[in-house]
Order: structure tokens, then C-alpha cells, then sequence
């Protein structure tokens, strides 16, 4: 008897191959920026890949932003209620 | 002039909620399923200008009054009874449709009248019905219903003490624009603030909103906040103050979210963040930017009630609401995985979502106005929200670990609801012009150039990457994150609780000295009135007559001597 797999969306072949259509399809959107012609509102929007960088970068700033403040603000489950 | 009341939309919902109560069945779903469209219908029969209009106290309440911006509003708001009533039929207590459709035609009601007293009558119908929605869901709610509800009067306290001072020095009850110069305009304008869920209050909702049951937050998500966003489109627009409190509940609504771990204060943090999304177009005050605002909070209503949905049915399905418990319900729940991704990629702003066509237009209006700092943080604002809410909620509750979990999809009528609000979120990216062609101003605007939609890819897709990356950082833990409600549900307390203890330590000398005097004079009592005292000894008959003989004598000699 065959043994029992887990969904195939979970498997790691597919994750790895999940992975690889996902840089691709950054990899294209990075490279149709040299074929848009963008108009810039302030200058630096209009750089190539600006959207992917100041998206990446900004993402970074509020998951480590957010892990400093968690470090105050985080408070077991039943706080308010001792 | 006195119109025709079968013209008064509101009362239809109201009234059908009420009559819900008594009702069972097929009859109390087919009541509930068609009021919030018969309403629908009601509202594009009213034409422009005012359609009702009653003498009360000798001014003239405006009703019932036709404009493109209230028919919006109104419009949605009757969608969102409709998909919530088909949503919420299984909801075993009653009285929570009935409060939810009460709470809903109120919101009417303040959408489609033109003058400050009823706005006002409607506002605190909103804030009982809504209360009442929290109390629906038992002994577990009730704390946090009470500090919503008590959050919810002090608004409303405040709102009337402007409105009063308002009419007394304009002597106008008009509901229009204003400006903020005066006292009372102040006083309006944070009162309507306070129910926007603006900071510094803003945690009552995060607060009460996820002690709602499963089908309550759906309704709740939709009409309070969204109220207030129409409320300053009409009486603020323009104010600038507003860009600055919308920046900062934009991202107050990401931080708060991405530290989150129940999905449901996720999803309550992420109605900050968007409605900060909308504020900041108000502020703004360009036709782009006001139609912006307007067009978000339509989109916003349906995307977040998809979303709160979607939670609904897993917390309907497994009683379960943090993403520490969730996991790997794709299995299973294959119909509100797919409705719940369309809901957090359409709040996420994806192309051919309605996110992308309404917030697309206040970044738009934050541009045209030359404010580079409001622009750059709109956009880092739009990728945050993808990592807070567009990948983070589906990822931690349908896929992420494998919880073991297997609950099946929601019943069929709970799965329709969600699947018409999916359809709306594709229908309104796909097909902008039927949304645009109902905003207060003209649209000259084009969402979709090849330009705009890979810029929004790289972001969203951008911030996707950073998500996968940053994944053990973002790992979820059995916390929760204390907010400004910390204020009264803590410091309030240890405040309150000083003062008894200081009053304790003040008062203990004060009171000895007070118990010694009260003792010295029960001791002094004491020797005067007992057995033996001369006023506590029993009198005999002939010294009171002789006594009563010795008064009369002296009153009669004063008399006659005087």
C-alpha cells in the first residue's frame, strides 16, 4: 500500500518549484520597467525598479519597526483580566 | 415641505429588523433578504435636493435629501445588509440581526440627511444598535460592550456639544461644509473622529470589534467607521489636519497588525489602517482625492466584510481565531480560502481587484497636489499592507503549519454570501467605470496603464518577497499588543485604585478624630437621656401639667409685657 502524502502543495518539490516561478515573475517586472515609460511624480519614482526596491525596503522598516515596539507592547493573553 | 414617507429608506431596514425578532423561518429570511434590497431600490428612486422634510422645535429637519455622495454611501451600505443578512442567517441569537439592521438603517439615515439634529438622532441609534450587536454574543462580550458603548456616548456627548454650539452662534442646523476655526466645529469634529476610530481613542475598536460573534464583526466592520468617513467627506473636506491623523492611522492599523496574532484584530487593525487611507484623501480635498476617499470607503466595505467573512467561517467552523491555532485549513475550506484571498488581494490594492481602482485615486490626489512626503508614505503605506493583512491573513490561517484542523466549508448560504462579495471585489477592478459612475465628482481618471500596473506589481510582489523572507521574524506568538485602551482598562484602574488607597491614608486620622467625637457625644447622650439622667427619667404626671401651667404663664406674661 502506497503510504499516505501530504497535499501536494505542501510538498517541498512544489514549494521549490513555487519559489522558482515566483523569482521569474519578479525577475520579469523588474525587467519591464526598462520598456515603461514611467511618469514620475517627484523624480525618484520614475528610477527603473523603484516600486520593487522602496516596496522591499519599506516592508523591512515595519517588520523590524514593529518587532521593536513588540517588545514593549507585547503582553501575555490574559493581562488585562489579572 | 412634508414629503412622502414611504421615501424614507432608513425606517425600512429598522423597522424589518425589528420586526425580525418576532419572525421564524423562511418568513424572517425572506423579510431579512429583501428589506436591505427593497431599500437598495428606494434609494435610486430619490431624486437630487431635499425629498422630506419635517418642522420640529421651528426648524426643519431635512431627512431624506437626494446627492451623489449620500446615494453612495447608502447604496453600499444596503449591499452590506444584504450579504451580511445571507451571511449571518445561522446566527442562532436574534437579536443580533435585528440590532445589525437597526444599526444599518441608521447608517442610512445619517447618509441621506441634510441637517445636524437628525444626523445626530442617527448617529446614537448607530451606537445602541451597535452596542447591542456586541451584547448579542453573550456573558464573553459584555465588558468590551460596555467600554464600547461607554467610547461611543462620550463621541456622541461631544459631537452634540458642538452641534449645540454650532446652531447657537450660525443659528444654522444645516449638515454642510464647515470650517475649523471655532470651538464648536472642534468639539464636531472630534466627536465624529472618535467613531472614525482616529487616534488617540482609536483602540475601542481593536478592543471591541473581535468579542463580536463570528457574523457580528461582519456588520460592525461596515458602518460605524465608514459613517464617519462620509460625515467628513460632507462637513471636513480639505481640512489638513486630517492627512496628518489619516498618516498615522495608516500605519498605527499596519504595526499594530503585523504584531497581532488573533486574525480577527488583525483584520480590526487593518480597518484603521484603511480608514487612515480615507482620511488622508479628505484631508487632501481635490475632487481626485474626495472621490478617492469615497470610492475606498465603498470598496473597503465589501473587500473587509469578504475578509471578515471568510475569519466568520473558520471561527463558525472551528471556534478558532488565533493564526497560533490555525493553519492548513486550504484542505478543506477550499471555498473560503479562494473568497478570502480575492477579499486580501483586493484590500492589498492588486490590479483587477477594487482596491487597485479606489486607493489608486487618493495617492493620485496626494500627487496632483505636489505633497511628496504624503506620497512616499501612501506607497510604503500600500506595501505594509499587503504584508499585514493581503498575504499575512490567508497565509497564517489557510496554509502556514498544518493545524490538523479539518472543518468542511461553511453552510451553502454563508458560502453564497462570501461568493457575492468576491464577485463585487473582481467585478468593480475589472469594470471601474460602474463605481466611478456613481462618485460626488467627475472622474477623469484612468487606473489602468501599463505604467501603474507593473509599478503596483513590483510593490505588492516586492513586499510579498520581503514577507517570505522576514517569515521567522513574523513567527506568531500567544501575545496581545496593548494600544491606547491601556489607558482606561489599565491606567484608569491602577488611577482609580490609587485614590481609594490615598483616600484610605488621608482619611484614616480625620476619621479616628471623627469617632472619638461621635463616641465623647453618644457618652455625653448617654449620661443626659438614660434611666437615671434628668431628661431620661420617666415623668410623672402632675410636674408636666405644672410645667406645660409654668409655659402657658410665661407666654401669656410676654405677651401682654412685650
Amino acid at each position: 500500500m502506497k503510504q499516505q502524502q501530504d497535499h501536494w502543495l505542501v510538498r517541498p518539490r512544489t514549494i521549490k518549484i513555487l519559489w522558482i516561478m515566483f523569482s521569474v515573475v519578479l525577475a520579469l517586472l523588474v525587467g519591464a520597467d526598462f520598456f515603461v515609460a514611467h511618469h514620475p511624480h517627484f523624480g525618484v519614482d520614475g528610477l527603473p525598479s523603484f516600486s520593487a526596491v522602496f516596496g522591499f525596503i519599506s516592508c523591512v522598516i515595519l517588520v523590524f519597526g514593529a518587532k521593536a515596539l513588540g517588545l514593549l507592547l507585547k503582553k501575555p493573553e490574559d493581562y488585562y483580566d489579572r | 415641505m412634508i414629503g412622502n414617507f414611504m421615501l424614507f429608506p432608513a425606517l425600512v431596514l429598522i423597522f424589518s429588523g425589528f420586526l425580525s425578532l418576532f419572525l421564524r423561518g423562511n418568513v424572517r429570511a425572506a423579510l431579512l433578504l429583501g428589506a436591505p434590497l427593497f431599500t437598495l431600490w428606494m434609494v435610486w428612486q430619490i431624486s437630487d435636493g431635499p425629498q422630506l422634510s419635517v418642522p420640529y422645535l421651528g426648524y426643519e429637519l431635512t431627512l431624506v435629501y437626494g446627492s451623489k455622495l449620500g446615494r453612495l454611501f447608502a447604496t453600499v451600505f444596503s449591499l452590506m445588509a444584504f450579504m451580511g443578512a445571507l451571511f449571518a442567517l445561522n446566527q442562532r441569537s436574534k437579536l443580533e440581526l435585528g440590532a445589525a439592521f437597526t444599526y444599518a438603517g441608521a447608517a442610512i439615515g445619517v447618509a441621506l440627511c441634510k441637517d445636524l439634529l437628525t444626523l445626530f438622532v442617527f448617529w446614537e441609534v448607530m451606537a445602541v444598535a451597535s452596542t447591542l450587536v456586541l451584547v448579542s454574543n453573550g456573558a464573553a462580550a459584555l465588558k468590551a460592550a460596555l467600554r464600547y458603548g461607554l467610547m461611543h456616548f462620550l463621541g456622541g456627548v461631544i459631537l452634540m456639544a458642538g452641534i449645540a454650539g454650532h446652531v447657537a452662534q450660525t443659528g444654522s442646523i444645516s449638515f454642510e461644509a464647515m470650517t475649523l476655526e471655532r470651538w464648536p466645529e472642534m468639539l464636531m469634529l472630534a466627536g465624529i473622529l472618535i467613531n472614525a476610530a482616529a487616534v488617540p481613542l482609536g483602540a475601542w475598536l481593536p478592543d471591541a470589534y473581535p468579542q463580536a460573534s463570528w457574523s457580528g464583526m461582519v456588520f460592525l466592520s461596515a458602518f460605524t467607521t465608514k459613517t464617519s468617513v462620509f460625515v467628513l467627506i460632507v462637513a471636513f473636506p480639505g481640512e489638513q489636519v486630517l492627512i496628518w491623523i489619516g498618516l498615522f492611522m495608516v500605519f498605527h492599523g499596519i504595526i499594530w497588525a503585523i504584531l497581532e496574532n488573533d486574525m480577527r484584530r488583525i483584520l480590526a487593525y487593518s480597518i484603521i489602517n484603511q480608514v487612515g487611507f480615507m482620511l488622508t484623501g479628505i484631508g487632501i480635498g481635490s475632487e481626485v482625492a474626495l472621490n478617492g476617499a469615497a470610492a475606498h470607503a465603498f470598496t473597503h466595505i465589501i473587500y473587509k466584510a469578504l475578509l471578515l467573512m471568510s475569519a466568520g467561517s473558520v471561527v463558525y467552523m472551528t471556534g478558532k481565531s488565533r493564526c497560533s491555532d490555525l493553519g492548513g485549513l486550504f484542505r478543506t475550506m477550499p471555498v473560503t480560502m479562494v473568497t478570502g484571498v480575492i477579499g486580501a488581494l483586493a484590500i492589498s490594492a492588486f490590479p483587477f481587484t477594487s482596491g487597485f481602482v479606489s486607493k489608486s485615486m487618493v495617492t493620485q490626489g496626494a500627487a496632483d497636489a505636489h505633497l511628496s512626503g504624503v506620497w512616499y508614505l501612501l506607497v510604503a503605506a500600500s506595501a505594509g499592507v499587503f504584508l499585514h493583512a493581503g498575504i499575512k491573513f490567508p497565509w497564517f490561517v489557510f496554509f502556514q503549519k498544518d493545524s490538523g484542523l479539518r472543518p468542511s466549508d461553511p453552510p451553502m448560504n454563508m458560502q453564497v454570501a462570501m461568493i457575492i462579495g468576491a464577485v463585487l471585489c473582481i467585478f468593480i477592478g475589472v469594470m471601474p467605470q460602474s463605481l466611478y459612475a456613481i462618485l460626488p465628482f467627475y472622474v477623469d481618471y484612468v487606473p489602468y496603464t501599463f505604467s501603474h500596473v507593473v509599478s503596483q506589481l513590483q510593490l505588492l510582489l516586492f513586499s510579498g518577497l520581503a514577507f517570505f523572507l522576514m517569515l521567522g521574524l513574523l513567527k506568531r506568538t500567544e501575545t496581545i499588543t496593548i494600544d491606547s485602551d491601556w489607558l482606561w482598562r489599565r491606567l484608569g484602574l491602577i488611577l482609580a485604585n490609587g485614590t481609594v488607597r490615598l483616600v484610605v491614608r488621608v482619611a484614616a486620622p480625620v476619621r479616628h478624630a471623627g469617632v472619638q467625637a461621635v463616641q465623647a457625644l453618644l457618652w455625653g447622650l448617654n449620661k443626659t437621656h438614660n434611666e437615671k439622667g434628668p431628661l431620661g427619667r420617666p415623668a410623672q404626671t402632675g410636674s408636666i401639667a405644672f410645667l406645660m401651667v409654668l409655659f402657658l404663664a410665661i407666654f401669656i406674661a410676654l405677651r401682654f409685657y412685650s
